[in-house]
């Protein structure tokens, strides 16, 4: 449990260093979720015997699980902060709900139809 | 007992606001259960909303909320690490449709940005709000420091990207079914590339495929907005 959560932070530090220290405009949790899926590819490549597909460390599955069923609790401080934009949401709330609603929408139906067509064709 | 004493306690402590969030995760969780878990009744909105009318009941500022919860917010970072372990879990089936998945990503990631900056634009907002609404559908931390670097206001779009994402949560199932798209490859892809985490914590509950997809089109489009909408607004808007 402890040593798959010292995975994820020493994950995510390194993309912190990283995005400051080449200074990439990609947050460094984003990098961190590369170095880590990078770091289990590798492992399987170098280490015969390792424990496919359950990402072997003590507890990275168990933790990462942990942490992604409950995902959506996670977005709930960030999100109470709509009560700060009051003002802004009460003057522009037209071309932002229409972009929040259509955009989203139209994004999704985009992206679903290209990809199933693209991957259809491949089989 | 002096009641006001108990309440300036319970204001600066971040015990308080702490315990309400997860309180209100819980109640949102069991209100959805109460719909079935219908794509409709999403817990995140639920639990917002508990909380934000609890603040302005109370009238607790949100920043003294935030001390408390920014406990939880910390969390969302090693989340996000952790979305390699089912992509990993996947990458058998992942790996062969990898250029059909990007494509499919930055079609859809392109559309996200001109929507934001279309509507902005169409109605003359101002362009700080214009700003904030163009890095829209990447996840919350990406879109922040996108806004920031294009002249947009951090906190208005991490606002904008939650009710994105909430949005793409309720109603993107719907619109996947009305324009058939079945492949639960192509579902999770749209669910992440428009409504990153928030998406992606919908299609954990309803299908690993979709799950490990929608995690990985989220990290690429975070990358891909990062890297080319600064570049591209410069273009064109600067």
């Amino acid at each position: 449990m402890i040593g798959g959560l010292s995975i994820l932070l020493l994950c995510q530090l390194a993309g912190e260093v990283l995005a400051r220290a080449l200074d990439l405009p990609v947050p460094g949790p984003v990098i961190g979720m590369a170095l880590l899926f990078a770091g289990l590819l590798l492992r399987d490549r170098f280490l015969r015997g390792a424990t496919r597909p359950d990402p072997g460390v003590p507890g990275l599955g168990q933790v990462a699980d942990a942490l992604l069923t409950h995902l959506g609790l996670l977005f709930i401080p960030a999100g109470v902060g709509v009560v700060v934009y009051g003002p802004q949401l009460a003057r522009y709330w037209a071309p932002m709900s229409l972009a929040i609603v259509i955009g989203t929408l139209a994004t999704i139906a985009l992206t679903g139809r290209v990809a199933q067509a693209l991957m259809r064709r491949k089989g | 007992m002096d009641l006001a004493e108990i309440w300036v306690y319970l204001a600066r402590d971040p015990l308080a606001a702490l315990t309400a969030t997860l309180l209100a995760w819980m109640a949102g969780l069991r209100l959805a259960a109460l719909f079935r878990r219908h794509p409709a009744a999403n817990p995140i909105i639920f639990a917002i909303a508990i909380l934000a009318g609890l603040l302005l009941a109370a009238g607790v500022d949100y920043r003294s909320y935030f001390q408390g919860a920014q406990f939880v917010h910390f969390l969302l970072g090693p989340a996000t690490v952790a979305l390699a372990v089912p992509l990993y879990r996947q990458w058998g089936h992942v790996r062969a449709s990898g250029p059909a998945a990007l494509a499919a990503v930055l079609a859809g990631g392109t559309m996200a940005a001109l929507a934001g900056i279309g509507f902005g634009v169409m109605f003359h907002a101002a362009p700080e709000v214009t700003a904030s609404l163009a890095p829209r559908s990447v996840t919350t931390p990406v879109a922040m420091g996108i806004a920031e670097q294009i002249g947009g206001l951090p906190g208005l779009a991490a606002t904008v990207v939650l009710a994105s994402g909430v949005t793409g949560a309720m109603l993107g199932p719907m619109v996947l079914d009305l324009a058939r798209v079945r492949d639960w490859r192509a579902r999770g892809l749209a669910m992440g590339t428009a409504a990153h985490g928030i998406g992606t914590a919908r299609a954990i509950s309803v299908n690993a495929t979709a799950a490990a997809f929608s995690g990985l089109a989220m990290g690429l489009n975070a990358m891909a907005t990062a890297l080319l909408l600064p570049l591209l607004w410069r273009l064109f808007m600067g």
